[in-house]
């Protein structure tokens, strides 16, 4: 009984980590700038991937592989953002004009 | 001595006692290190350790609420026919109150997984983050967002 329940939540996961992932692509091809694309990439991604290390944690039944899905998944949430400033930084640091929607910039204000 | 140490200690003891190293049994025995520890609070410990684990739990929580909110808003503003009218981004300069690398650090990471946030840049004096933000009808009411939310948090872990 047990092993169903597992089988039906980590599908369940499984399927929302996928669609994240699939709206995070979406996602960086319709922003506009870099900025803008991080956002989706960073968040929307993280997410996706996060779930799927999830399902795999809940229907794995076996200690260390269940560590190794959690070790996984916190990884990613510690370095995902690093990634994205980074290369936000890097941007910003090359003089990469943000999108002209862009009304605030305090950044390109102080240099 | 280190409360974390202790515990470590223990739970090693644990291990050799029932004979068996593995992790899921190292992570019984710390486990019951804790407790232990947590029975004999007032005598080992200052009170101020489980009060700080239990803070460090409340901001793993409300890491993981926001981290579920913020994808979830971005994702519904990507899929938004009408994307360009609601973007309105920004680039602001957030005043840290935090002061040592780890705090920043972490107030950085945890700001770019934040609803509508990222971390860019922080100003070579430490006193200032610079944040990207996807909307910014407010500039101040999203520093104090900030500032009032995680920042506080992590001060009071840290501090």
């Amino acid at each position: 009984m047990i092993y169903e329940i597992a089988a039906y939540i980590a599908g369940v996961f499984l399927l929302i980590g996928a669609l994240f992932s699939v709206v995070a692509a979406i996602g960086i091809v319709r922003l506009p700038d870099l900025y803008t694309r991080m956002h989706s990439a960073s968040k929307v991604g993280t997410m996706g991937a996060g779930l799927s290390f999830l399902a795999i944690a809940t229907i794995a039944f076996d200690g260390p592989l269940i560590l190794r899905a959690i070790v996984g998944f916190t990884f990613l949430i510690l370095t995902a953002p690093v990634s994205a400033h980074l290369l936000a930084r890097a941007a910003c640091l090359a003089g990469y004009k943000p999108d002209n929607l862009t009304e605030l910039n305090d950044f390109a204000k102080d240099q | 001595m280190n409360r974390a140490a202790l515990a470590s200690v223990l739970a090693l003891i644990w291990a050799s006692i029932t004979g068996n190293f593995s992790l899921p049994n190292l992570i019984l025995g710390g486990a019951i290190s804790l407790l232990a520890l947590w029975l004999v609070r007032k005598d080992v410990s200052s009170p101020h350790y489980f009060r700080k684990f239990r803070l460090a739990g409340s901001l793993t929580l409300l890491f993981f609420y926001e981290l579920l909110l913020s994808a979830s808003r971005v994702a519904i503003l990507v899929l938004s026919p009408n994307l360009k009218e609601k973007l309105q981004p920004g680039i602001i300069a957030f005043p840290l109150t935090a002061k040592s690398d780890v705090e920043i650090t972490l107030l950085a990471n945890l700001i770019t997984l934040t609803p509508g946030t990222l971390s860019v840049d922080v100003s070579p004096d430490k006193k200032k983050l610079y944040v990207h933000a996807l909307s910014v009808p407010d500039k101040q009411a999203l520093i104090d967002d900030i500032a009032k939310g995680f920042e506080a948090k992590i001060i009071e872990v840290f501090e």
